[in-house]
């Protein structure tokens, strides 16, 4: 499944042209039409109501705490829809020479008093009733105080942070807890700085800024998002995996074993113990890790992104890369974790160093 | 530079009793002082052209609106002198400090409380012979945090704190494994780490014979296996 969303992923948001081609050929972009968003809605539509004729579904998608969730699937869904709409209608529209959607007249203005003040207030006391509502009809569970020794089973962060808590099964806590988040703020801080394009200011477009509009979307919406529904409906006791409509058994017993790359390296392929020495142990983690953050760069500013290399700079290059390479990390990661059952790249218990 | 300041050393002096009754004297009044202060600045002498046409029956609360009568290019009808300024500038800075110093004082007060709710970290055990071979006795888990494991020859302690992130895996029985809930971690029953994130072995405590024969476990002292310290009799407990 997830394999499917990666895979198809870029050519549902096509990064650079060779993308956007096959998305033409495949008419993707249909899926931002009024019949398209239709379709999706029905498609969610049809999945949770039939979902909830099954039992151990309707326990996971009602639960108090997961009705935001479900919420946040339909929102999600809906806003990068109507984004995505008026973005390929502005595209058509430009493609003929016409004026975008947004466009209006410099003279044509509101006042903020009381024009945009009163839809505030509207919305303000909507959203309050809202709340008041919700937290009546879905009261928050209570469980009893909390207790060191005893971690509920299975212990879930917020849902805002199960993205995070995903990560962690896949990394050390120095680096989804501490350097990942960080990058997370940095990288969202760095946007205008890196994304230098003057096209697409005011209005929706996606003809105009591909690379930027793809690569935000793949942070937000696989990174984050999906790694939060999975987080909320697949991870049941002891972090298990759960297919959507499995019943959360304690004792489903999954066979998980994995070792470090240095195990690999030198007690499989090797057939020799371990090195006493820590670094010649790790070495080939090292080499694994230097050359993806040294090697890859060059690489694709000689290639897939030497446009975007020479718009950019030196520096606003580099930087960019790197924070893409980490986002990939995570993806490449699970898929190591998942094939090989690999643990660690470089694992240095003794000194808390693990990637 | 210090002529001017000696110039405007006796007219603060002078300023002083006159602003605290203010309130009673006319704006006219003030008027006319503040542009004589003026003077003897020696920078802008120019005189405010709009100051008579100020309604004498003004409230005095008005001050600012007269003050925005005045004019551009003139200084405030009652003009802050630089030294009463910094006076209360160092005030309020003071206070602010005084103010924040106390908040974070109090703060760090409260992290030493008075009285401490933690479990003995130095506790007995009960009998060697409790202990059933092979089996993991999660008995003492809640109280004190650890598991007691006998396997064929040995009594070792184990800490119930995953070496992730932290959290309390629990035994499973069936499986034969730890397993932690929060990420999904697996230590086998000798601790040792074999599935999910965690990237080390449990840790084990100091456990000893008490001169009544109950096992004696001390947990402030620690043997992680990574740095070889299992190999430490202190780690376990000879049957
Ligand atoms: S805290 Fe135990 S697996 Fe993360």
């Amino acid at each position: 499944m997830l394999t499917f969303i990666l895979l198809t992923f870029f050519f549902i948001f096509p990064p650079n042209d060779w993308f956007y081609k096959w998305n033409k050929k495949f008419k993707l972009d249909l899926i931002w039409t009024n019949k398209g968003g239709i379709l999706i809605l029905l498609g969610l539509l049809t999945f949770f109501l039939f979902g909830l004729t099954d039992e151990n579904f309707k326990l996971i998608a009602l639960k108090p705490d997961n009705v935001p969730i479900v919420g946040l699937i339909f929102l999600v869904a809906f806003f990068t829809w109507l984004s995505m709409k008026q973005a390929t209608e502005n595209d058509k529209r430009i493609d003929n020479n016409e004026k975008v959607n947004e466009y209006h007249d410099p003279d044509d203005k509101v006042l903020t008093w009381p024009d945009l003040v009163y839809i505030e207030l509207i919305a303000l006391v909507l959203c309050t009733v809202l709340l008041v509502v919700w937290s009546i009809a879905l009261p928050a569970p209570l469980e009893q105080p909390a207790n060191p020794t005893l971690s509920p089973n299975p212990s879930k962060a917020p849902w805002y942070f199960l993205g995070l808590q995903e990560m962690l099964v896949y990394f050390d806590p120095w680096i989804a807890g501490v350097l990942f988040p960080t990058l997370m703020l940095i990288g969202l801080m760095a946007i205008p700085y890196l994304d230098t394009n003057k096209e697409g200011v005011g209005y929706y477009s996606f003809k105009q800024r591909k690379m930027a509009v793809s690569f935000f979307m793949f942070g937000w919406l696989v990174l984050w998002v999906l790694l939060i529904v999975i987080g909320t409906f697949l991870r049941g006791p002891n972090w298990n995996f759960f297919g959507p409509f499995e019943y959360w058994d304690i004792h489903k017993l999954e066979p998980l074993t994995n070792i470090n790359l240095s195990d690999y390296i030198y007690i499989i392929w090797f057939r020799s113990g371990l090195p006493e020495n820590i670094l010649l142990r790790e070495i080939g983690g090292f080499i694994l890790i230097l050359g993806y953050f040294l090697i890859l760069p060059p690489l694709f500013a000689k290639t897939m992104l030497k446009k975007l290399y020479q718009k950019l700079g030196n520096f606003r290059y580099s930087v960019f890369i790197i924070l893409i390479l980490f986002a990939m990390s995570l993806p490449i990661k699970m898929y190591l974790r998942w094939l090989f059952n690999l643990k660690y790249i470089i694992a240095i218990p003794e000194y808390f160093f693990n990637i | 530079m210090l002529p001017l300041d000696e110039q405007k050393k006796p007219e603060n002096n002078l300023n002083n009793p006159e602003e605290m009754d203010k309130s009673s004297g006319n704006p006219e009044e003030l008027q006319q002082e503040s542009s004589d202060s003026k003077m003897n600045f020696g920078e802008k002498n120019d005189v405010v052209p709009d100051s008579p046409k100020v309604p004498k029956t003004m409230p005095e609360k008005d001050l600012t609106k007269k003050r925005a009568s005045i004019g551009k290019g003139s200084i405030l009808a009652e003009p802050i002198k630089r030294r009463s300024f910094f006076s209360w500038l160092t005030l309020a800075w003071l206070a602010f400090t005084a103010a924040t110093g106390t908040f974070f004082g109090i703060m760090l007060r409260f992290m030493f409380p008075n009285v401490l709710f933690e479990p003995k970290q130095t506790f007995k055990a009960g009998y060697p012979d409790d202990y059933n071979i092979g089996e993991v006795s999660v008995n003492l888990k809640e109280k004190y945090g650890v598991w007691i494991v006998r396997s064929t020859e040995e009594i070792y302690a184990l800490s119930t704190v995953c070496t992730h992130l932290g959290c309390t895996p629990n035994w499973l029985k069936n499986e034969n494994k730890f397993k932690c809930p929060c990420h999904g971690s697996g230590f086998r029953k000798t601790g040792i780490n074999f599935e999910g994130p965690a990237p080390r072995p449990l840790e084990r405590f100091k456990i000893s014979l008490a001169n009544d024969g109950q096992i004696l476990i001390d947990k402030t002292k620690k043997f992680a296996y990574e740095k070889g310290q299992w190999s430490d009799p202190e780690s376990y407990l000879m049957v």
